[in-house]
């Protein structure tokens, strides 16, 4: 069983480090996006307000607050004041209102956008009680990273598997490989290994490469990030599996490889913060295994979050991975019906 | 119960399709160490039948034996299957395929005989995706000896072959029988038929309209040779001839058992006889003379 598996993992890599203008795109997409990007945001980029409003549930009225009637600020409500105040602490909140019982506001002075909500704040309300919460700014490149990795990583082990094994079902060549002795079980273990290998290494690679270029944020361990992206690329891969299992027609695959990507790139949060968006989004994008990727990446690169705290979300990447690689498994056919 | 010398049966093989049936309960025997020929046009339900036999697709009822037992995982180990149309692994050279499939059988052949056997020692290094037809339907043939199988299959190994390719091919599957291995053929090709199996039967829309040893076919079904003309050289039609004219395409064909009669009425007729050819009756005159229809039509 060992033997087919290497010869098919071993076959596989050739034929992946072997297609070099794929190897490229895998590579230098992610980097270049990064590069363009944090020159895109490192100036005076578009500004991302998004102010908090602390009260149970409802709606927020405008009439509390004469500066809740503020153009081109998002307002939302949270609950839970120590989260708010946390977020606020990490940059994911911009800055907290309180009305009831008494007027307060929470800012980070370390964060620039803080600055001048307070600024605009202070205009309409100068005797507004200021509650200061404390937090080393982070930079809109230093959260994009692990979504732009994880967005490749996405692609990667979607379309990689997916795709491939949709041509390999296409072309005759699984068919070809039914007439041997290999198993299913044994051909997709050598995918979902030879896909990990691929990945993490060009993961790994785009990183240091990254950090060649750009100073940006790592707060927690190495080793923990690396268990994040392990955990998160065998979760997609397993899914790349149950799209791969039937399908024989590439365009089809495609367009369900698509159907899955887009929603997760536009709501697990690779390009912004889902904080404030609405709760079936917000729900919806729990749903998607890159959000946990990306919810935990950041944790540990931002915040330095521990394996331990990173643990709700590398559950759930291996809850659905087991889901999906049983999927995969029990619907995968060597050759159309 | 399978004789000790039939390696394979297939009892009221049947497969069926929602529009079609593809194959007719359909009852042959392979004998060890012969090559089995199922021919006839595309579409007559060869390739569904073998791909049956190879245990690839299921059938819709009916059974294949294997040395007298039901398929099982021992067969997957001991069959060479070069199917139809098969791709290859893209970017690997043709030493990296055979060692890719050498290695997921636990029993095999030297890789060095095969490649001698196949002719393969100048392509190890080219790219699956650089080898010309030949050379690849050689390569995929290779692929199918890796196990040192007791049976190969060839399902229609020489279609879109050049001539001299092709008859390349007939030599390697010569040299293949002559390690006394079991060979399961399907082509349309008669003459690739003829030369290389010990066995045929005839398969049209799903069935088995004749089967036994090429010779013994056409000596069963002909008494005759055929006698082939020009039309151009033919002063006028050939009407009231004493033997069956069949025109094809810009000859004609005249089937006699009496060629010298046959030869002394058309110089009667002043024929210009300088371009006639004798020849034989062959499997697709057999065929035509079965079905009422060409071959490769």
């Amino acid at each position: 069983m060992i033997r087919r598996i290497a010869a098919v993992l071993n076959a596989r890599n050739v034929e992946f480090l072997r297609d070099r203008s794929t190897l490229g795109w895998n590579i230098f997409l992610p980097v270049l996006l990064v590069l363009g990007l944090s020159f895109i945001f490192s100036g005076q980029g578009r500004p991302m307000f998004k102010v908090a409003v602390l009260q149970q549930t409802g709606q927020i009225d405008e009439q509390l607050h004469p500066f809740l009637q503020t153009k081109y600020i998002e307002f939302f409500t949270v609950a839970d004041q120590a989260d708010a105040v946390r977020k606020v602490a990490r940059h994911k909140i911009d800055m907290l209102l309180q009305f009831e019982p008494e007027d307060r506001y929470w800012v980070n002075p370390e964060a620039p956008k803080g600055y001048i909500l307070e600024r605009l704040l202070l205009q309409t309300d100068p005797g507004i009680a200021r509650a200061e919460v404390s937090g080393e700014a982070v930079r809109y490149v230093d959260w994009l990273l692990p979504g732009i990795l994880g967005m490749n990583m996405m692609f990667s082990c979607l379309f990689g598997v997916g795709y491939v094994v949709v041509r390999y079902r296409k072309n005759g060549f699984l068919k070809r490989l039914n007439a041997t002795p290999l198993r299913p079980i044994e051909f997709i273990i050598a995918q979902v290994l030879s896909r990990l290998i691929l990945i993490m290494a060009v993961t790994v690679f785009v990183y240091i490469g990254t950090r060649y270029f750009i100073d940006f944020r790592m707060q927690g361990s190495y080793a923990t990030l690396f268990i994040v992206a392990l955990v998160g690329a065998i979760c997609l891969i397993s899914l790349g599996l149950v799209v791969a299992a039937r399908f024989t027609s590439e365009e089809l695959a495609g367009g369900v490889l698509n159907m899955l990507t887009w929603p997760m790139m536009l709501v697990s949060g690779v390009w912004f913060s889902l904080e404030g968006s609405h709760p079936a989004v917000q729900m919806l994008a729990r749903i998607f295994p890159l959000t946990h990727i990306l919810d935990a990446a950041r944790a540990v690169m931002l915040d330095g979050a521990t394996l331990t705290q990173v643990m709700p979300q590398l559950s759930a990447l291996g809850l659905m991975s087991v889901v999906f690689l049983f999927t995969g498994a029990a619907a995968f056919r060597w050759q159309s019906d | 119960m399978s004789k000790p010398d039939e390696v394979l049966e297939v009892r009221d093989l049947v497969k069926r399709y929602p529009a079609v049936l593809a194959v007719d309960g359909v009852n042959f025997s392979v004998r060890r160490g012969s090559c089995f020929g199922l021919l006839g046009p595309n579409g007559a339900g060869k390739t569904t039948t073998v791909e049956m036999m190879e245990g690839i697709m299921p059938p819709t009822s009916g059974e294949i034996l294997y040395e007298g037992h039901a398929i099982g995982p021992r067969f997957r180990d001991e069959v060479g299957i070069q199917f139809q149309s098969t791709a290859l692994q893209d970017h690997l050279t043709v030493l990296e395929t055979l060692q890719l499939f050498r290695r997921l059988y636990k029993h095999g052949a030297d890789l060095e005989q095969v490649i001698q056997m196949c002719s393969l020692e100048k392509l190890l290094k080219r790219d699956n995706r650089k080898l010309s037809g030949g050379q690849r339907q050689r390569l995929l043939l290779g692929v199918a000896l890796v196990n040192d199988p007791k049976i190969l299959f060839l399902d229609e190994p020489t279609t879109g072959l050049d001539p001299q390719a092709r008859r390349n091919f007939w030599e390697l599957v010569e040299r293949i029988k002559e390690n006394d291995k079991t060979v399961i053929l399907t082509t349309h090709y008669m003459e690739e038929a003829y030369r290389l199996c010990d066995e045929i039967a005839i398969m049209d829309q799903g069935k088995i309209i004749a089967q036994g040893s090429p010779q013994a076919l056409l000596k069963e079904h002909f008494d005759d040779v055929i006698l082939e003309l020009p039309k151009s050289d033919l002063p006028s039609p050939l009407v009231d001839f004493a033997f069956p004219v069949l025109e094809r395409g810009d000859y004609i064909e005249i089937s006699t058992p009496d060629v010298n009669l046959a030869l002394a009425m058309l110089v009667e007729r002043n024929i210009n006889l300088n371009r006639m050819q004798v020849r034989p009756r062959n499997l697709e005159d057999l065929f035509l003379e079965l079905t009422g229809e060409d071959l490769r039509t």
